[in-house]
């Protein structure tokens, strides 16, 4: 025990000695939070609209007003005719157009099956999502507009019609407002700990391998357990104050709340960083220079795990093979834990599927790792 | 300046990293990595968001109700529920993102001439496919109104309005086109950025540095000699990039290549002095790494309009994008690949990116010139 915490010492003085790498850590935390919190956005609004306008009436007007007055569309120009759109979307200064046929106002007075009322909408497919979203508004308000033109049209006997009708009543659980930022903001702490407890502890490694360092304290009477724990624990510490110190700014700075309780998201963190950790210390065995370690780190693990584990990108929208392959990636577990914990308020009567997953998968990590860090030292 | 010199430092630049083959199958492992990364699992056409069902009507209105939602394949019916299922723990779990509740009593109502108020419920965690999910139901429900309120109106023929969406570029809406061009300026800044940052701090770690700079090596061809092969070893990541995206996901450049080309060229003249400057400030090739990655990464992921529409940003955040060369180089690149226009369209886009590389690239000569890198 008076072993191992030399070494944790030991590792500490060595962390406060490399000066860089402290605005590093925190840093690069907060500049990641203020992306992810502040442009991190996927909400349409404001789409720049061209009109085409070819029948001028009343009724092509009050279309134009049902577009232009919800914010999700704004009118910023007037073509003459069909043709002269090109231009506007190539360039982007558009990325939709509203055609209005002539007899559009016709067509909506007289109203028969066989003529009715023509809109187009062109879209400029380049940006897909924020198209696809804004297409959707689209026939939102013309199913509205046209709702209301044959509801107020009077049967032949003069009296209005009467249908029975659907009304929708959505309510949204958990985010109410639908802010994207509450999706992605707690994100960052699992970028963070990954950060801190993978890629430093694998680069602390490397170092000494590449100073020698390593060699010398294998011919210490330390055991090799005492040596693997004394050079994790520091940074499981930096991790969990990493964590509470996020917890803090994503609650505090950007108001998502914290449903659940702070101790359950202590213990669930815990157990991902069992993975973590080990991550870093099979990575530290299987490369020679730090510039290494950080290349495997970052590309090979970090970013693929970023995108496959639905942290950022839901998983349901992936292929059958990705969705399937995402089972092994311990960043979804936490994913889920980090939305259940800060947004449904979930414990581990919820939660305790994903704590068994991060347990068995932090412990088959961790145990492969020292086994080879164990005969990398002999 | 003497080409000569450029070229051996150039190849002594290309001898040194071929012995690092692990960094150097990164620099091309990585580009490829991504695209299929993007490509597959980035993915915002949201379809089959699952959906639980609670009908406690269970009349010919309401099923007809249902199969419309199924049948949209918008929609998938993952659960019927009873009355008085626990619909808290159903979406905790994540068993259903949606429920829709059918009152009782909706079909009789409905015949009746009344109202019927229906409940959806929706996860709202992930907002954009909540969003998304909600625009369907509308849509869904507003087409099964006006087909009540047409069969109501019997033998009098009405006609909704004809909606004639059409999309161009990429009729489908597929992610993959829309995210393939802005990858490629996202992968060539990081390994431009990376690339050159770390080769030049490596030789500063050395010591090799000195060396060099006692020789009789002016500072326009050290960096013309050190940023060469990393221009040449990014233009070929471009190309793979292309090839793959054509091969796999079929996207091919509709626009001429020599424009796309050239646009890159220029952008990577930009990245490969961003990277000379990163490692006039780093001293280890560690804070390089984490530096270089910061000032080339998340610029380019998240303030280029690559990902996140720019005009859904606060404005103070709008106005920052102006200074990241990847916006600029977004819109050219979708463009010309997509839209396939030329450089001609986009005049003011190009003069920033030329004007960002010669900005970048004079700060970099100054501070090698004053010993600085």
């Amino acid at each position: 025990m008076h072993e191992l915490l030399a070494v944790i010492v030991k590792e500490f003085l060595q962390l406060r000695q490399d000066r860089k790498m402290i605005p590093a850590m925190v840093v690069g935390p907060i500049i990641q939070l203020l992306a992810l919190g502040y442009a991190a956005n996927l909400d349409v609004a404001h789409v720049p609209m061209v009109l085409v306008d070819q029948d001028r009436s009343p009724a092509s007007r009050a279309l134009v007003e049902r577009f232009t007055g919800a914010g999700t569309f704004d009118l910023v120009g007037a073509e003459d005719g069909p043709a002269a759109i090109d231009p506007w979307l190539v360039e982007g200064r558009a990325q939709i157009a509203l055609v209005i046929a002539d007899g559009y106002g016709e067509a909506v007075a007289e109203a028969s099956a066989g003529h009715p009322p023509r809109v187009q909408v062109i879209a400029d497919g380049t940006d897909a999502n924020s198209s696809g979203l804004g297409l959707g508004y689209a026939s939102q308000i013309l199913a509205g507009a046209g709702a209301e033109m044959v509801a107020a049209r009077r049967v032949p006997g003069g009296a209005r019609m009467a249908s029975g009708r659907y009304e929708l009543v959505p309510r949204v659980w958990y985010n109410p407002d639908l802010k994207s930022r509450w999706f992605y903001v707690p994100a960052v702490i699992a970028m963070v700990l990954m950060l801190v407890t993978m890629i430093l502890p694998s680069m602390a490694v490397v170092r000494e391998k590449e100073i020698g360092t390593l060699e010398q304290l294998s011919v210490t009477p330390l055991r090799s357990w005492q040596l693997v724990l004394g050079k994790l624990i520091p940074f499981l510490i930096l991790g969990m104050l990493d964590m509470l110190l996020v917890t803090g700014l994503v609650t505090g700075l950007f108001h998502v709340p914290l449903r659940g309780s702070l101790l359950v998201l202590a213990f669930l963190t815990f157990l991902f960083l069992l993975t973590t950790l080990g991550l870093g210390l099979l990575v530290s065995t299987l490369v020679r220079t730090m510039q290494q370690a950080m290349g495997l780190c970052v590309f090979v693990l970090m970013v693929p795990m970023i995108y496959l584990s639905g942290l950022i990108f839901p998983v349901e929208n992936m292929p059958r093979g990705f969705q399937i392959a995402s089972y092994a990636i311990p960043v979804k577990y936490y994913a889920n834990v980090l939305r259940g914990v800060f947004l449904k308020g979930s414990g581990l009567g919820v939660l305790w599927p994903e704590a068994l997953s991060l347990l068995g998968i932090g412990l088959t990590v961790l145990t492969l790792a020292s086994l080879r860090f164990r005969k990398s030292l002999e | 300046m003497n080409p000569r010199k450029v070229g051996s430092v150039a190849w002594k630049e290309l001898l040194q990293s071929s012995r690092d083959p692990l960094s150097l199958g990164m620099l091309l492992g990585v580009p490829c990595m991504m695209l299929l990364l993007y490509g597959y699992a980035v993915n915002f056409d949201v379809r089959h968001v699952a959906l639980a069902v609670e009908d406690d009507d269970k009349s010919a209105a309401s099923r007809e109700l249902v199969a419309s939602f199924v049948n949209s394949t918008y929609f998938d019916d993952v659960a019927d529920l009873g009355a008085g299922a626990d619909l808290r723990r159903l979406t905790e779990r994540r068993k259903a993102r949606a429920v829709l509740i059918i009152p009782e009593g909706a079909g009789r109502d409905l015949a009746a001439g009344r109202t019927v108020p229906l409940q959806l419920l929706l996860d709202g965690v992930d907002a954009n496919t909540a969003t998304t999910a909600l625009g369907y139901a509308s849509a869904l429900v507003a087409a099964a109104n006006v087909q009540k309120l047409a069969a109501a109106g019997g033998r009098v023929q009405l006609a909704p309005i004809d909606f004639q969406p059409r999309v161009w570029y990429n009729p489908e809406l597929k992610s993959t086109r829309f995210l393939v061009p802005g990858l490629i300026g996202f992968i060539l800044m990081l390994t431009a950025v990376l690339s050159t940052a770390i080769s030049v701090v490596r030789e500063k770690e050395r010591g090799t540095m000195e060396q060099l700079r006692v020789t009789s090596l002016k500072p326009g061809e050290l960096i013309l000699g050190k940023t060469l092969p990393y221009l040449g070893i990014s233009l070929t990541a471009t190309a793979l990039i292309l090839a793959a995206a054509r091969f796999l996901f079929g996207i091919a450049v509709a626009g001429p290549y020599l424009h796309l080309f050239a646009a890159a060229l220029v952008y990577l003249i930009g990245a490969l002095g961003l990277g000379l400057l990163v490692s006039s400030i780093s001293d280890t090739q560690a804070v390089a790494f984490q530096v270089g990655a910061l000032v080339s990464m998340l610029p380019a992921i998240f303030l280029s309009g690559f990902i996140f529409p720019i005009r859904s940003m606060p404005r103070a955040l709008q106005i920052v994008t102006y200074a990241v060369p990847a916006r600029y180089f977004n819109v050219v690149l979708r463009g010309v690949i997509l839209k396939g226009a030329g450089l001609e369209s986009y005049p003011r886009d190009m003069a920033f990116l030329v004007l960002y590389a010669l900005a970048v690239m004079g700060l970099a000569y100054v501070r090698l010139a004053r010993k600085e890198v």
